[in-house]
Order: C-alpha cells, then structure tokens, then sequence
C-alpha cells in the first residue's frame, strides 16, 4: 500500500538582504504555512538595514543595531537559513539550486533577490589591495580599518553613495578626494548651480575635489599608493572606494537561461522569464528601469508576494523616486525631471549668501521635476504634487515658497522637522515628541509613513503632522526614503485604493459593506475603524435608493445622531434654518433643557444652539419635545449654513442673505457627505457671514450673488476660491448642488472640499459645472434624487422606525 | 458565579455592541461578524470611552472616541498603545446569552 503524505511547496530565496526578505515577510502575512521555505544569503549576517552603512562607519551605530531580523525569527518561521553559502548554479530543469559546498536544494518556487554589486572601473590596478567598494558590512569593516591608520582617502565617483562615504572618512580624521569625471559632483541629482553649490559646503568640511578627471591606472605592486589621471598627473592614495556606480548581480539568472539585460527581466508581477521563478529587488529591471532605492524595493516585493500567496491580484507599475543626500548639515533633494527642457517651464529660487536653491520644474501646470538645495523643507511637499499630477496653477509663482505661503496658518514655521530638538512636540493629538520617532525609526527599522504610525501613533490621528513625519523619515533615512507608496491603499484590509473600491461598487453594482468586503475579498471579513465608514459611504452615493445603509459602519455620531462628548455623554443641536428663530421656538428650547436638566446650552461656531452633556438614554425624548430636525451637527453631512442679516434689516445689504441661506439649508439639509460640509451666505461684500472660509460661500453683490468654493477655516486656513458669479437664487441652488454633488461623488471619504479642490484643480471644476450647463443639471438632479430617499433621522427615532439603541440591554440591580 | 440573562443574540448588533447596567459597573457586550460574543467592562483604558459604541471586527473593538483597538481575548489595547481592561465570562444557551458577573482573572 502506498501512503503519500502531502508536502509543502518549496520557496527557496536567493539572496538573505533587504528586498528578499521583505517579501517573505509580506508574504507571511498573506499566507503564512503555504510554503517551506529557504533562505540563501552570501553574506554571514541576518537581514541588515542597509541603510545604515553610514552611521555604522561613521561609528554612530554597531551592526547588532542595524539587524531587521534576527535568527530567532527565521526559526519561529520555520525558515531555514544558509548564511556564508552561496548559490552557484540553478538548474531549472531539475528545479534546484546548487550552493558552492556542491548540495542541491529543490523548489517549486524560486524567488531571486541578489541585489547588486559595485561596478568597478576597468583600470589595471583595480584588484589592488586598498581599493573598495561601499555596499555590505564587508566594506564597512575594512574602510573603519583602513580609516584607523589615517592618510589619505580617495573616492573615485561623486555620487550620492560616494559623497556619503566621503564624509563618513573624513570624519574619521583621514584627508579624502572625491574624483569625479563630470564639471559639478552629483550631476545626476542637480544641475551645474546647485552642484557648485553642494561642492563649496563639501569643501569647506575639508573634502577636495577633482572634477572633469578621467581615472587611467592605479598605482602600487602589493598594495594601492595612488593613482594617475589620463592627463599625465598622479595623486597619492593609501584607500581607494569606487563608487561610479551599482551593476545588479544578474550572473546567476544570465547563467540558468533567464532573459537579462542590464538586470533580470521581469513582468508586472515580478516575473521572470521563466513562470516559477520570480525575482525583486536591485537585481531586477522593470519596464526598462532598475531601482536602488528602498521603497520601489519595498513596492515590488508586496507584489511578488501577493502572487507567490497565489492571490494573483497586485500589479506593479514601476516607481517614482526623489533623492536625499545624507551629509549631516547639507540639504538636498531632488525628483523627477530637474533639468527642464523644451515645453517645460522653470521656478527658481536662488540665495548664493544662504547657500539656497530651489528650482522647481513644470509642465502644463503640473510639477514634473525639482530640485531643492540648503532648504529642502518643501521637498515631501513637492514630490506629492509631482506625483498626484495636481494642478498647480493657483499657486505657481509661490511654489518655490512652499505649502506654508498658501495659507497653512496652522503650522508654518514648524516645516524644519531636521531642526527641531529632540523634545519638539510633532504629533500633538498623540503627544508624540521628535526624539522618539527618530529613535522607532532608527531601532525599529521603520521604513513608511505608515510603519511610523503603527509603532509610534504619531500622525495616526488627525494627521495634520504627516507632513513632518516624512521630513523626519526623510532625513533619518536619508537617500532610501521615497515617501508615501505610489497608490495608496484605503486601509490595511485591501491592496485597493479609495477609487478602486469605488469604481468596483459602480461596475459590480455592490449594495452593502458586506457585499463590497466579500466581493473584494477583504483581508479581515468586518473590516476596521477605516474602511467600514468609507465603503458604507461609497455604496450609499453610488445607490442611494438600492444601497443598504449599515448602521455599524457609521462613526457612533452618526449612528446615535449625535456628537459624543469626552464623558460619554451627547450634544443636541437641533435644525435652525438660516440661524433665523423665532420667540416661541426659543421658549420650547429653554424649557426642554430646563426640564431635562441640560448641563450646558451654547452657541455653537455656525450659530445654531447646542444642548450639551445628554445622556445617551434621554436622546429620544428629548427630540420628541423639541420637535424640531435634526441639525446633523454630527455627521459627515451637511452642517450650517451661515447667514448675516443682509438687505432686509442692514443698511449696507444688498442682497437677502438669510433668505438664501434659509433656501439653501433647507435645499441641502441630510446631505451626507466625505466629509462635514459648511456654507454660509453673506449679503454684501464686507461678508459678515465669513463665507470665503467655507466650502460653499456666497456672497451678494449689487448685481446678484458670487459663488465661493473650496475654502476652510479648520486645522489649515484656506482662502475661498470664486467659482462664478449668478444672478438668482435659483441659480445659486443649483450650481451649489452641482459643485457638492461633484465633491459626493469624486472626492475620498473623510477629504474635505478644500483639500479636494487642490488636488483636481478649479479649472475642472469649472468646465464640468459653469461651462457645461447639462453637466450641472444632471449633477443637481442626482444631489435632489440622493436627498429625496433620506428621512429626518430624529421623526423616525421618536416615531419608533429606528431604532439608537438608547437604553441598556438589560439593568441588573444590586 | 451569578450568571444573569441578557437577552438573546438578535438584540445585539452583528460588528457592534449594546451595554448592561451591572453593580460591577458598565459591562460592554459586543458580538462580531462570526456571532462570538464578548464581555468586558464598558471603558476603553485610554480616556474611559464606551467601548459598547465601537466597531467590532475579529477579536478587536475599535474605541469610539479615539480609536483606541482592545483585543478581545486578551483584555489588553493593542501596542502601541497599552492599558487593560476586565474580562467577563458569557455563555450561550439555547439562543440565550449569560453573563457571569466575575472578572475572568488571567
């Protein structure tokens, strides 16, 4: 009898570094007992951080403290790892591989993750004794080695890897050259200005230069001594590092049959010529590109996993990198396209006395390029333009000046996260000092925006800081950080973005969270505190009569249809159309808070009045003797809008603005929306009713009404933008539901109107609803058709129809 | 142990939770998207939110005032943050849920 016992698949992974065990690490969370899997690593460490080949020579840091993983965690794993044997030969027909002690291993997976070695010049003289590269911790040793006898360093190669370790040496006390063959180090990063520049400031560290110098042989019997320039001239050397650049290590691949070229060639999902074999990381080349910065790295070994789980879904599409050196006490940056060229336009900025340059590349309004020099505080900045493609022509002129000149009241001054002390506060939701960040990313080996969120909560909450966030990931990571992932996924339940989920629960007429989650096959079956809240929002604006509405994917607020306070307890703000009241209606509100003891009655920042500390039982009653709607003071919806008293009672009025705000409220009100929405309606131009900080603002003018859009007046100040002008109430109501329906039906969950603008551009916004009168009507249609299904939340409480749950399930007495 | 009737599964919202008035204080009753239901005191160990008003999800309840996550099984907010909350027993009978008025001690 014959007993088979079902094995695992074998995974074997060639090469122990950063890109390859990232993806076993993704791929462990997808599916985490799928394969038996082995490691082969030619170096003798666990996965190191090599980012901090820096620190390490410079004498900041030991190895032990750059190690991502340890051994013990390949052991909880099960993974078998081979440190020190490397693989010398695949044989794909017999699907192994064989290590260089002659053992074969067998796979029915083969990821190749063999990263990239120095490319070293073709001179005689370039095996001497004394001549290194700067890649490994190999490298590392032997220049703090070479470096403790002193004398003289020289780099041949200036650029970024190369003016790093420069650095590095020099601060170790040795004299150092830095040999370059072009006019200006760092010519693939910046432009001649800024090269000089960034040559002066390396300089006056005591780092010489030779530039425009063509290396012909280096010198020396058993040991590097110098070396002499194509020119005829020598210099004396006693260490020389080549750093003209990185060569992926594809000799293995190129040797089993596999299509190379500059690196291994693989498709979208990371695969190589061959179907079993995948390969990620500097090794690979990519629609044509080769990486060497972490987080492309980082991108295409979540893919690699996602197929190797046999989840089959991801693509990747290739990535865009900036670039940031990291010399302590030089800024630079730089990103895509810096030097210009036909069709494009150029912003600078130059201050030689600062040593400050910044030059900003455009192309039909829209960031494709920049380089930032001795101030790179707006570089995060500038590379999220760049890569959201957002329409920068509200702004261009000041761009170079950064967010901060655009209205970010709320946090200017605060852009020089490198500069701030320790102690600064950065997150002041989560009480998150810049000390500990640096120190979670240095120690934890942390790596994106969200890896900082997760272990240290800051910008977790309100993110008003993420900006600083990045800038301090930026600076303590230097050249390997490329901020936020090209496509941002909604939560960490899917790989898919806002739009995508969006865009499925339209094609695939998706009608509730469950169908979505299923449908789309969700990570975790109930989803978070994230995604519940946005799908349930995305299926009701795309079906608002079929799309069912889950109460357990509202906010509590919205859920309780009302603002939960600090204690647990809840405000009322009940609808007050326009802010315009009445006698008897002030009356019944003295009485209702007076009878129910109300702790506080206010007047809330949109004029309407707030009953606050309500318990959560006494909601119903309370709405039941009100009797009025509800004000939606607690949703993502319609709030306020605000009025000023306008022509019927003001001297100065022009035009009836409580009346409109009295239309527009009523037009609008239970409008849900990605975020909470507020207007206002002033009724001449000294705008009482402060409607340019509001998302719709309107302001009367002799000849009929402005239309203000995009403006806010919360965590980041921003200036209204004037839409159009009209003549008539009427069509004052149907362009404000146009422009909000558009917002409903375009912008992420939880984007407010003045972030939204921004990114799609007025000028859009424009032409699909001024311009294009049938767009703005069928636009309004929709909005009065979405409204039409929704009920007062509070009628239907007190009529029995829905249900709070306002009281405890049971009381159990003492 | 006194083990006291709370009503049956229906009455507690599928991914949230309802709250029971105990001499022990609030007690949070929260049934996830698999109809398990747990018990742990109505207090999130951050600033004291009701956890009876938050997303459930798995194992986890997602505070409702600051997002705080709480493992279920552990009684304990999940890293980075840290503080505990107390574990109450339930039992199902019969489509009846049972809440014993003990803390479950680790």
């Amino acid at each position: 009898m014959h007993i088979t016992v079902p094995r695992k698949p074998r995974l074997v992974v060639v090469g122990n570094g950063m890109a390859g065990i990232r993806a076993v690490e993704e791929l462990l969370k997808m599916a985490p007992d799928l394969y038996e899997i082995s490691v082969f690593g030619a170096e003798p460490h666990p996965n190191y951080n090599r980012i901090l080949l820096t620190p390490v020579l410079a004498g900041e840091m030991t190895l032990e403290e750059t190690i991502l993983n340890p051994l013990e965690w390949y052991a909880e794993h099960g993974i078998q790892l081979f440190t020190g044997n490397p693989v010398t030969r695949i044989d794909r027909v017999k699907r192994q591989v064989i290590t260089a002690d002659g053992k074969a291993t067998p796979y029915d997976r083969l990821l190749l993750a063999t990263g990239a070695a120095a490319a070293m010049a073709p001179v005689p003289g370039n095996h001497l004794p004394g001549v290194l590269s700067y890649r490994d911790m190999a490298d590392v040793e032997a220049l703090t080695k070479s470096s403790a006898l002193g004398g003289q360093a020289v780099v041949i190669g200036g650029g970024l890897l190369g003016l790093e370790v420069a650095h590095g040496l020099r601060a170790r006390g040795m004299g150092v050259t830095v040999i370059h063959r072009r006019a200006w180090p760092l010519d693939k990063q910046l432009d001649q200005r800024g090269g000089v520049l960034l040559q002066k400031a390396m300089e006056a560290r005591g780092v010489r230069f030779l530039l425009g110098k063509e290396t012909a042989e280096i010198l020396g019997t058993t040991h590097v001594t110098g070396l002499r320039f194509s020119d005829g001239t020598e210099i004396p050397a006693d260490v020389l590092v080549m750093t003209i650049g990185i060569k992926p290590r594809i000799e293995l691949a190129q040797a089993a049959g596999l299509q190379c070229e500059t690196g291994i060639l693989v498709n979208d999902t990371l695969q190589t010529y061959d179907p079993r074999i995948y390969a990620v990381g500097e090794c690979v080349q990519h629609r044509g590109q080769t990486y060497g910065l972490v987080a492309p790295l980082f991108e295409q070994a979540k893919v690699a996993a996602n197929h190797l789980a046999e989840y089959g879904r991801m693509r990747y599409q290739g990535s865009v990198t900036s670039t940031k050196l990291k010399v302590t006490g030089i800024e630079l940056f730089s990103a895509g396209n810096f030097t210009g060229g036909e069709d494009c336009e150029e912003v600078t900025l130059l201050d030689g006395s600062q040593g400050v340059y910044k030059k900003v590349i455009l192309q039909e309004n829209r960031v494709v390029g920049g380089l930032l020099y001795g101030d790179t505080s707006i570089g995060p900045w500038l590379f999220q333009l760049m890569r959201d493609g957002t329409d920068v022509s509200a702004f261009r002129d000041n761009i170079v000046f950064g967010e901060t000149h655009l209205g970010d009241a709320g946090h200017s001054g605060e852009n020089q996260a490198a500069r701030l002390p320790d102690n600064a506060e950065i997150c002041g939701c989560n009480g998150v000092a810049k000390g500990s960040i640096v120190k979670a990313i240095r120690e934890q080996g942390l790596f994106t925006l969200d890896d900082v969120r997760k272990c240290t909560k800051a910008s977790a909450s309100c993110g008003s800081c993420t900006g600083l966030v990045e800038q301090l990931l930026s600076s303590t990571l230097g050249g390997f950080y490329d901020s936020t992932p090209k496509k941002k996924a909604l939560c960490g339940c899917t790989e898919l973005s806002h739009q995508e989920v969006r865009d499925a629960i339209v094609k695939e007429k998706l009608l509730s969270v469950r169908q979505v989650f299923a449908y789309l096959e969700w990570r975790h079956p109930a989803g978070c505190a994230t995604c519940r809240p946005a799908v349930n929002y995305y299926v009701r604006t795309a079906w608002p009569m079929e799309g069912l509405d889950d109460p357990q994917s509202r906010f509590i607020n919205e859920r309780a249809h009302a603002n939960i306070q600090k204690d647990g307890t809840y405000s009322v703000i009940p609808r007050i159309y326009g802010g315009v009241t009445s006698p008897a209606e002030l009356k019944r509100i003295a009485e209702v808070a007076e009878r129910h003891h109300v702790p506080m009655v206010k007047f809330t920042g949109g004029q309407r009045l707030d009953l606050l500390g309500v318990k959560k039982e006494d909601l119903p009653k309370i709405w039941a003797e009100l009797d009025m709607p509800s004000g939606h003071a607690y949703g993502k919806a319609l709030r306020t809008v605000k009025s000023c008293v306008g022509s019927e009672f003001c001297r100065f009025g022009v035009q009836d603005s409580t009346r409109l705000a009295i239309e527009l409220e009523k037009n609008l009100e239970r409008m849900w929306a990605p975020h909470k929405v507020k207007l206002a309606a002033s009724g001449c131009p000294r705008n009482c009713a402060e409607s340019t900080i509001k998302d719709v603002g309107i302001i009367g003018v002799d000849s009929g009404w402005e239309i203000y859009v995009g403006g806010n007046g919360g965590m980041k100040v921003r200036a209204a933008d004037l839409l159009c002008k009209v003549k008539t109430h009427e069509e004052v109501l149907e362009m404000a539901k146009a422009f909000l329906q558009m917002y409903r039906e375009d912008a992420q969950y939880l984007e407010r109107t003045a972030p939204w603008v921004e990114r799609i551009g007025l000028e859009k916004i424009k032409a699909t609803i001024v311009d294009d009168a049938n767009t703005r009507k069928t636009l309004a249609e929709r909005m009065d058709f979405a409204l039409s299904q929704e009920k007062d939340p509070w009628k239907e409480a007190v009529s029995g129809r829905l249900d709070i749950h306002a009281a405890p399930i049971r009381r159990i007495p003492a | 142990m006194e083990w006291m009737a709370l009503g049956t599964l229906e009455e507690i919202p599928a991914r949230g939770g309802r709250y029971v008035e105990t001499p022990l204080g609030e007690i949070a009753v929260l049934r996830n998207e698999n109809d398990e239901v747990f018990a742990v005191s109505n207090q999130c160990p951050h600033r004291g939110g009701p956890l009876s008003e938050g997303f459930v999800s798995g194992k986890l309840v997602f505070c409702p005032l600051h997002n705080w996550q709480i493992d279920l099984e552990k009684g304990e907010a999940v890293a980075p943050d840290s503080g505990c909350v107390k574990r109450f027993p339930i039992r199902m009978e019969g489509g009846q849920i049972w809440l014993g008025l003990q803390e479950i001690t680790p």
